[in-house]
């Protein structure tokens, strides 16, 4: 039996990875794409203490191998379930099954979707859930952006420096995001904000040629032509596999205080999918240390 | 077989006129996703004569990119007879990639 496994190779899991080794402790990261998580859609970090440029990529290279180097264990296999069993946690994959004294969840969060008809068939063809991976196919064409928050305005920004129109579709009338964001955004002559409106409809033709948006005050609805949609409407976290373990809050995520403990014994949490203020590379990391030294103590414990 | 580069060039006789299926990955050095996915790809290539993997550089071969309607990577696009015949867009598992061109 291992003594701790971890679900999710992203920043906060491999750091977990490396506490857990640290303290000589067997350790298994299981992932279910590649390891790096959210971060590798990120091209230049430049707010992680010690490098001032370094991609997502390149970052979450660096700590995989450092984690493999202090001899933990990556296998690339998606967890479905997790059961508890005289005293021990085996957890399920599509092929098999481990067995350890304590469990770390470190399944970070997808994008949210808008949940419209077609938009899965789209996404690659029209829609996008990156402004900075795919934003260069639309250099001097029409784009929008849905969203309020700080990754629509910067995506927003983003691309009004290589489309020829940016249109910022947002349900509310003011943005959530920060204020020297929202002010550039407005100076910008190439982007015309929508208020108070929801996309209703993606318009295709084998791929996105435009949008149907409801003005939610007054009922009204506008088609606007487009290239691209690139949607910005928030994350969700990856807990729905573990809702009967733990305790979650109304939004899903894993209810834990800074010590990372949830509400079931010898499980812990870290990252994105915990509750928590700030979702940063330096928070997730930072779980990361705690949930794999709270594991550690919890099997000393035994 | 590794994985090959094709361009505009090459890409006729590698791609469209191959006697096995292709998977033709899309992507981009500047990429994490798809560099994320490229020691799966080298995996699937390694030892592999059933199907080719062929990769393509968007930037260099922006008209490839285009003639093919890729507009978000990295994209997988799946090769029989010079005729696509499945796609995938955004990062996936290795057994995802093998389900592509086996399925």
């Amino acid at each position: 039996m291992l003594d701790i496994i971890v679900v999710g190779a992203g920043p906060a899991g491999m750091t977990a990875a490396i506490y857990a080794r640290r303290a000589a402790r067997t350790v298994l990261v299981l992932e279910a794409l590649s390891y790096g998580g959210q971060i590798i859609n990120t091209p230049d970090i430049e707010n992680y203490p010690v490098e001032a440029h370094i991609s997502g990529f390149d970052f979450s290279t660096k700590v995989y191998e450092q984690a493999k180097g202090l001899g933990a264990e990556f296998k690339f296999e998606k967890v479905v379930g997790i059961r508890r069993e005289e005293g021990a946690f085996v957890v399920e994959t599509a092929k098999n099954a481990y067995e350890a004294c304590a469990v770390i969840l470190a399944t970070g969060s997808e994008n949210r979707k808008l949940g419209l008809e077609d938009e899965q068939k789209l996404t690659g063809r029209g829609v996008s859930y990156c402004a900075t991976c795919d934003g260069n196919f639309y250099r001097r064409k029409t784009v929008a952006v849905v969203g309020g928050g700080n990754t629509a305005l910067e995506d927003a920004l983003y691309l009004s420096d290589l489309a020829e129109k940016v249109y910022l579709i947002h349900r509310r009338d003011s943005f959530r995001g920060e204020e020297t964001n929202a002010a550039r955004l407005m100076e910008r002559a190439n982007v015309e904000i929508v208020w108070n409106s929801n996309v209703t409809r993606l318009l295709s033709d084998k791929r996105l040629t435009g949008i149907e948006v409801t003005n939610k005050v007054d009922g009204s609805v506008r088609t606007i032509e487009l290239n691209g949609l690139f949607i910005a409407v928030g994350r969700v976290p990856e807990n729905q596999n573990f809702a009967s373990l733990v305790n979650l809050d109304e939004a899903g995520y894993v209810v834990a205080g800074e010590d990372c403990h949830t509400s079931c014994e010898g499980i812990f949490v870290a990252g994105d999918n915990r509750v928590k203020t700030l979702r940063q590379l330096v928070t997730a990391t930072a779980d990361g240390a705690m949930a794999a030294t709270e594991a550690v103590k919890y099997i000393n414990s035994l | 077989m590794s994985v090959i580069e094709v361009n505009k060039g090459n890409f006729e006789e590698v791609v469209l006129k191959s006697e096995v299926p292709v998977l033709a990955d899309f992507n981009a050095g500047w990429c994490g996703p798809c560099r994320a996915m490229k020691p799966m790809l080298d995996e699937l290539a390694e030892g592999n004569e059933a199907y080719k993997i062929v990769s393509i550089d968007i930037d260099e071969e922006d008209e490839l990119a285009d003639q093919y309607e890729v507009s978000s990577i990295p994209c997988l696009v799946v090769f029989k007879g010079g005729e696509e015949v499945n796609r995938s867009v955004g990062l996936i598992a290795k057994e995802a990639i093998a389900d592509l061109v086996e399925g």
